[in-house]
């Protein structure tokens, strides 16, 4: 028994971190979140040269051979720092090829995914709130078609993972004919979305992937609770620090028994809900019949909990968490996004609540 | 990560199960034994074995076992499986025991451990008074030194087993020109005495859980007095480090959890079961996330546990997290309950640490739920703690001027 991080894993996570204080401090964060470009290439490079693009891709294809938990890590350190960039999809990409993929569909793209040649990302939801496989129509058949409303990173990628009828998956190339990408305008504007359509464009679907689709639903799932993980942390933080420094009546406002209160329902909320996004990474590597229902649970409670929290973060701020100027809206709209995407917490507080055969 | 316990704690396991077979329950002479003597003799052997009183050491009547964490999970499980008797339950095992390991003179050590420890002689705390609850270091049961006795007048509150207890360890002002924390003794009292008067107090659930006793006159030996005078504040905070018994309750909600479960199950909502039922549903898987996250978290202090390590504001969380996931399960179980969640549960017959039955048992439920939110420092006083010993805010400003 022994649920707790390995010395290499917290080392891991401290390198992520270490790199998201030292490359994207505040002005950096701003001047990209502000940017009406998409600019966040630049660090995703440095991430690469980390090896964060490959972590979970096998070491025969030239990545570190590291599982979900690892990922989610990096996903929860990201998170903290709302660092801009394409990480989500494109670990999911790397996953979905690894899982599905078959020999010469790993060797063509994993060894490329892995070193960042190429941005791979997923194409998962609908328009009309079709965001879990078993809604997905998009056709595969021969020829790409369909439309993938909310595509993460849809302006750079080079790879896309379309999830298709079937419910399946398909690997459709940005240079492919057929391919056009729209730009979304999304509120967090430190992962853009965009709009992908597929007009019989070539594609080559995953060998495996009928399981594949649902596996990779389930790790998207977990990172994105991971995402809220350290993003909710970090609204903790930053409320408690301006507790600690701004005052009223003389005094700093971290007196005020009302607010602390409040500042200790929000760590409540958020340090507890740590152990379950590791046991939903440790179901997906270790324990396979847990794992659906075990993703489900993670993403609800965390996306529930880090909006309640950064709700919490502009109060705790007063007038100056509501203005833009504040850095407290791009945590918010963070939020924002990992409740809303691949599904809110009630879509998956039913599927949840069908896995357990109720 | 390995969520699995290993060959060495299963191999425990195996030597728990026929250690258990072999002597629970109870069989051949022990079977004429009263009861609560079967207990005892059990409770003898399991020690002899290394599986109970593992961090009391071999000469106050424990069998003095490296502490490990897994080992006594292991054997937690293994004992409530045959639900045979564990470690001797009570305030006597959780509070007096350690602070006598810690503080207590030889004689003392001697004297009391190794019955308490058996479960023969209860104890019950004498801390809370009328006037004296958050705010404890207040309290003001007087002791006074007359000749070679300590005479004791004052009122203590919500002592449980107090009707039962064989002692009461109290802390009482005998300083009384000493400054507030520094006025604080820790005596021990003898309970069978006419100067104590125990009133039970009947709370809300119409059961009396709880007692009011009344020190007048009650008298107590110079020496049975744990520390110096004046270190019972000091005293009364001692904590030992030892195998920490069912983190946060964290089974326990779980259990209650899955009762939760089967009480919607059961209930007609529409010609259906509830358990069918939208809101109903996204109601418990919403509790559900609440429930895992405590219990996930309960492995991961385990874990720092074995490590050494500590586990930070986790560690300060499990009162209220426990707490608060009552109250959610309170919340829906009366909904839950419809109609009958007007009925009047005094009556019921709680078995502490088992899942409710019943609409009466979920109501008692739903009430002790607030019980649990006052007793041992309220969810206000644990908000305190988090705020100021696990963010590092500021302490009360009127906390910080009486102290």
């Amino acid at each position: 028994m022994d649920f707790g991080l390995s010395e290499e894993q917290e080392l891991l996570q401290a390198t992520v971190r270490q790199f998201a204080e030292r490359e994207c401090p505040p002005a950096v964060r701003r001047r990209q979140f502000e940017s009406p470009e998409d600019q966040s290439l630049e660090l995703w490079r440095g991430l690469v040269d980390l090896g964060v693009s490959g972590l979970a891709v096998p070491e025969a294809h030239g990545g570190a051979g590291l599982g979900l938990l690892e990922l989610a890590l990096a996903a929860e350190a990201l998170g903290h720092a709302a660092l801009p960039g394409p990480f989500l999809g494109h670990a999911l990409a790397g996953l979905a090829v690894s899982l599905g993929g078959s020999e010469a569909q790993q060797r063509t793209w994993l060894p490329r995914l892995a070193c960042g040649e190429c941005l791979g990302t997923i194409a998962f939801p609908e328009p009309d709130g079709a965001s879990q496989p078993e809604a997905w129509s998009a056709k595969a058949n021969g020829a790409a078609s369909g439309v993938k409303s909310l595509v993460p990173a849809a302006a750079q990628a080079d790879l896309f993972v379309v999830g298709v009828a079937g419910p399946g998956l398909a690997l459709v190339e940005r240079r492919a004919a057929g391919v056009s990408v729209e730009p979304v305008a999304g509120a967090d504007r430190t992962r853009r979305v965009g709009r992908l359509v597929l007009e019989g464009a070539a594609c080559e679907p995953l060998a495996r992937c009928a399981e594949a689709a649902s596996r990779v639903r389930d790790a998207a799932l977990v990172l994105l609770a991971a995402d809220a993980l350290g993003g909710a942390a970090r609204c903790v933080e930053t409320s408690v620090e301006y507790a600690k420094t701004r005052e009223q009546f003389g005094v700093t406002i971290g007196h005020f028994q009302a607010l602390k209160h409040q500042l200790a329902d929000m760590a409540l909320a958020v340090e507890p809900s740590r152990a379950l996004v590791w046991y939903a990474a440790h179901a997906f590597d270790a324990i396979p019949a847990e794992a659906p229902r075990a993703a489900a649970l993670a993403k609800a409670h965390l996306t529930d909990v880090y909006l309640e929290v950064a709700r919490a973060t502009v109060e705790a701020h007063g007038g100056i968490g509501f203005t833009w100027e504040s850095d407290v809206q791009i945590w918010y709209k963070r939020a924002m996004f990992d409740r809303a995407f691949l599904g809110t917490p009630a879509v998956h507080r039913e599927r949840a609540a069908r896995l357990a055969g109720w | 990560m390995d969520l699995s316990y290993g060959e060495r704690y299963e191999a425990l396991r195996a030597e728990l199960r026929a250690f258990l077979a072999e002597n629970w329950p109870p069989r051949g002479e022990d079977l004429a034994l009263p009861r609560s003597e079967q207990t005892f003799a059990f409770r003898r052997r399991a020690i002899a074995a290394g599986y109970l009183a593992r961090s009391i050491p071999r000469q106050y009547g424990g069998s003095e076992q490296p502490a490990d964490s897994l080992a006594a999970q292991v054997i937690r499980e293994e004992f409530a499986r045959a639900r045979a008797p564990g470690d001797a339950r009570g305030i006597g095992t959780m509070m007096l025991v350690p602070t006598l390991l810690e503080r207590g003179a030889e004689w003392q050590k001697e004297k009391w451990v190794p019955p308490t420890v058996l479960g023969r002689t209860l104890w019950c705390q004498g801390y809370s008074e009328p006037g004296s609850g958050s705010d404890l270091a207040s309290l003001q049961t007087r002791a006074e030194l007359v000749g070679d006795e300590w005479v004791i007048h004052g009122q203590k509150i919500w002592t449980s087993d107090a009707q039962r207890a064989d002692y009461m360890f109290c802390l009482c002002r005998t300083e009384p020109d000493a400054s507030k924390h520094a006025g604080i003794s820790y005596l021990l009292i003898d309970m069978k005495q006419p100067g104590i008067d125990v009133r039970p107090l009947r709370q809300m659930t119409g059961d009396a859980d709880f007692n009011e006793v009344f020190l007048t006159g009650a008298r107590t030996p110079k020496d049975w007095i744990v520390g110096k005078r004046g270190e019972g504040w000091l005293v009364s905070r001692t904590t030992l480090k030892h195998e920490r018994n069912s983190i946060g309750n964290a089974d326990l909600a779980k259990s209650t959890f899955d009762a939760l479960v089967e009480l919607a199950r059961r209930t007609r909502r529409d010609g259906r079961s509830a358990l069918e039922d939208p809101e109903v549903r996204q109601r418990l898987v919403r509790i559900e996330g609440y429930v895992q996250a405590h219990l996930a978290s309960s492995w991961r202090q385990l874990t720092d546990d074995v490590r050494g390590r500590s586990s930070g504001i986790l560690g300060m969380m499990n009162k209220i997290n426990y707490t608060n996931i009552g109250q959610e399960i309170a919340g829906l179980a009366q909904d839950l309950l419809g109609d009958d969640g007007l009925l009047d549960p005094t009556g019921y017959e709680r078995q502490p640490g088992e899942p409710p039955r019943g609409a009466q048992g979920w109501l008692v439920q739903t009430m002790w739920s607030l019980g649990v939110a006052i007793a041992g420092g309220t969810a206000n006083i644990q908000r305190n703690v988090i705020a100021e010993r696990g963010l590092g805010l500021p302490r009360d400003a009127a906390a910080q001027r009486s102290a």
